[in-house]
């Protein structure tokens, strides 16, 4: 019923051939609104990986991949609507690129039997698969990003952050809270003092913040913003001559857009990561020649290379691997949601199959289990290059604090758990 | 010829004061129900319920609420979103406090609890009008949406700050949560549609409605003739504030799920249910389901055409969304004033005169 009338008039019209079977991907974009600085560069990739399969292999397994993309503004109400008009499609895999959305959909994929793939955002705790069986945050998720700016912070302290200030400039919703609980239990242990500024949405108003950050003078400031948000904020740290190599955005804060309106004076700033940067990857010149050249690029085709455009590819990138995955564990190549669940929770990703894929090193070696949903949380740190326009790495991936993260998402599963009368999976 | 008072007698003084004193108006209500409650439930599926008819329901509960405020009283208001919050949250709270009550009547409790908050919020309504009412009123807003943000008892301490709608039931028949069949969730709010519209339909009509617009149309003389401005104002803010509460919590538990207070209640939503009233008509039932059918049904109806019918990129169908809903509120804005309500108003005179206009 959801395509309505035109596909009830053309099915009428066309009096049904066989329906061919193919891989239905939706993809709950947003290119328009305050967040579509990021949520163009993500969507094209994440689009351009499976016109790639499609133009290159042929699709998955032999079989075709369709994307529908739905707009939703990074807005709940349309992320529903995208939801509930995308699902009867058979839809394998949602990937919202939104915490707000993400939240919204945790317990209706989970009555729809179909899975959830948020990369580096949507609720932390997910993470505890014996809790959320259907939702799936590897590889790495917003507490380790806390952990991995703080460790980062350690190691450049020479392992001591006692008596050091650290404020969180966050985006006022979920996504922006995420990190909170984890930066105040690393707070105790390691005895630096925490700060925390909200900015209200979309972010543009951030003066008072930056005006606080110039009057306490904190040793460090990390950011939890996307969006305009993002820009406001470097501009905002330039103008008060805050350091910028003490300023660390998460991985959603650290793009090109980002710091490329304040020009030279962002010159320094970090963010975090989870993959691999730039284009120097085999997979990029099939993307030219199978995708770029033929006139297939999703959006206008400007993206390639950009940081969230390679995070989309990198999703993609996932998606298409459970989907062999899942493939070959139920032996049949067009799947159902449910055989893709399986597939996502018995993924295992190893730098063979990535060399083979033209993406070596773009992301961690790790293996999805039925209790691990979040995969290894490996954290890099990258660095902006104003003259150069390059991000730089100044720390490859490591590990991040796996026991006070561990425990917070066993708490908050737990809590979850109780919440909606779950019952632990995976014995 | 058939939409007329000729031929259609009424022996009573009841008969004669009816809501719908034509036999063709009276018999398209009936149809009207009936289709809403013995015919859609069976057809409904879940994309119709959660993308288009949860949502048409939900904001003809909060303008119907506005509506009484801002077209029958006369007192702008700019908290409808604010207010929505507060029938969010109490359902909220209702909810995790006691799960084994119906969740009717946690949603009219939440619809109380509100109308307590507006009562608060009305009383500087006493005192100033107009553009400075709109002020305090939008004061309102912020002050509960950033109270919600700011205390985490209200949102039971969740990591997120956001809160999540748990599995609840009316009579064994589950309404929230993702279990909810499309059919359930729809007949609730139907239901609190369809009594709440009798209500407003009923209260304007009466005593309580003309003091409302007595203080609407000129306070001064409403005054010197006998009308309570303190009782008028205060009962129009109680009222709203009780369907409004309503419609947030219905928002809240049976549509969305799980709410993030700045994003879903922030200013745009205290925007948009006052242009569903405007655009509706001021001061009139019908023009507040016009007005948010006008608003929720016709952003769906372009995004199906241009993206689906059409295959548009979805970026472009979504400015165009922007460019067309815009220009259409300006369109009608011109062209009547008084909203859909009057173009409706104006249908059924012509039809009275139809088919020998004179």
């Amino acid at each position: 019923m959801n395509k309505t009338l035109a596909t009830m008039a053309l099915g009428a019209l066309m009096a049904a051939g066989p329906a061919l079977a193919d891989l239905v991907i939706p993809d709950l974009s947003y290119r328009t609104g305050p967040y579509a600085a990021g949520g163009i560069p993500f969507s094209d990739g994440y689009n351009d990986y499976f016109t790639l399969l499609n133009e290159r292999d042929g699709g998955i397994g032999g079989v075709p991949v369709r994307v529908i993309e739905c707009e939703t503004g990074y807005n709940t109400e349309k992320g529903v609507e995208c939801y509930e008009a995308t699902k009867g499609e058979g839809a394998l895999v949602y990937q919202p690129l939104s915490t707000g959305i993400t939240y919204q959909l945790i317990p209706k994929v989970t009555a729809d039997n179909i899975p959830l793939h948020t990369m580096g955002y949507g609720r932390t705790s997910a993470a505890n698969g014996t809790v959320f069986s259907h939702v799936f945050n590897y590889p790495a998720n917003y507490w380790n990003g806390a952990s991995g700016a703080i460790n980062y912070l350690l190691e450049e302290n020479g392992g001591d952050l006692s008596g050091k200030k650290i404020a969180l400039i966050y985006h006022n919703s979920a996504y922006g809270k995420e990190p909170i609980r984890t930066l105040e239990d690393l707070s105790e242990k390691h005895g630096y003092e925490l700060a925390l500024l909200p900015v209200d949405h979309p972010g543009q108003e951030q003066k008072s913040q930056w005006l606080q950050i110039r009057r306490d003078r904190p040793d460090y400031v990390i950011m939890w913003g996307w969006g305009v948000m993002n820009q406001v904020a470097v501009q905002e740290a330039a103008n008060i001559r805050f350091p910028m190599e003490n300023f660390i955005g998460v991985w959603w804060s650290g793009a090109e857009f980002d710091v490329e309106p304040a020009g030279e004076k962002a010159n320094g700033y970090k963010a975090l990561t989870f993959t691999g940067l730039g284009m120097d990857y085999p997979v990029y010149e099939d993307l030219q020649k199978h995708v770029v050249d033929a006139g297939k690029a999703a959006g206008a085709g400007d993206q390639l290379g950009a940081v969230q455009y390679n995070r989309g590819l990198y999703a993609a990138m996932l998606a298409s691997e459970a989907i062999k995955t899942a493939q070959e564990i139920h032996g049949t190549a067009d799947i159902t949601p449910a055989m893709m669940r399986d597939g996502m929770e018995a993924l295992e990703m190893t730098n063979a199959k990535m060399d083979a894929l033209g993406m070596a090193g773009f992301g961690p070696e790790f293996t999805v289990t039925c209790e691990n949903h979040g995969g290894p949380g490996l954290v890099g740190v990258v660095q902006w290059d104003a003259s150069a326009k390059t991000w730089n790495t100044v720390q490859d991936f490591k590990p991040t604090d796996v026991e006070v993260i561990g425990a917070l998402i066993d708490e908050d599963s737990a809590a979850y758990a109780a919440e909606n009368n779950i019952e632990a999976r995976c014995n | 010829m058939f939409y007329r008072e000729a031929g259609d007698f009424k022996v009573s003084y009841v008969d004669d004061s009816q809501t719908f004193p034509i036999k063709f108006d009276r018999y398209r209500y009936y149809v009207v129900l009936a289709v809403a409650f013995g015919i859609i439930p069976f057809i409904i599926n879940d994309y119709w319920a959660n993308a288009l008819l949860l949502p048409f329901l939900i904001y003809a509960i909060a303008a119907i609420g506005l509506n009484i405020l801002v077209g029958y009283c006369g007192q702008v208001s700019l908290g409808t979103g604010g207010f929505m919050a507060v029938g969010a949250y109490a359902c909220y709270k209702l909810m995790t406090a006691f799960p084994d009550v119906s969740m009717f009547i946690h949603v009219v409790l939440a619809g109380g609890v509100t109308a307590l908050v507006g009562v608060l919020f009305g009383l500087p309504s006493l005192r100033i009008k107009g553009f400075y009412l709109a002020v305090a009123t939008l004061a309102a807003q912020f002050f509960l949406v950033w109270l919600f943000n700011r205390v985490p008892w209200f949102y039971n301490y969740s990591a997120s700050g956001q809160i999540n709608a748990p599995e609840r039931d009316v009579f064994g028949i589950i309404i929230t949560g993702p279990n909810a069949p499309a059919w359930a969730t729809y007949l609730f709010c139907l239901i609190f549609l369809t009594v709440c519209a009798l209500i407003a339909r009923n209260l304007t009509r009466g005593t309580t409605g003309r003091s409302w617009m007595a203080i609407r149309d000129m306070d001064i003389a409403a005054e010197i003739i006998g009308v309570n401005p303190l009782k008028a104002k205060i009962s129009a803010f109680a009222v709203s504030s009780f369907f409004v509460g309503i419609a947030g919590a219905l928002f809240f538990a049976v549509y969305l799920g799980a709410v993030e207070v700045g994003e879903v209640f922030g200013i745009q939503k205290s925007f948009l249910v006052l242009f569903m009233v405007i655009i509706g008509g001021l001061g009139s039932i019908f023009g507040s389901f016009a007005g948010a059918a006008f608003l929720v049904l016709l952003p769906v109806l372009l995004k199906l055409i241009g993206v689906d019918l059409l295959g548009w990129p979805t970026d472009i169908v979504a400015h165009l969304n922007l460019v067309i809903v815009g220009a259409l509120i300006i369109m009608f804005l011109i062209l009547e004033p008084h909203g859909l309500a009057q173009l409706w108003r104006v249908a059924k005179e012509k039809l009275r005169l139809w088919p020998f206009p004179h």
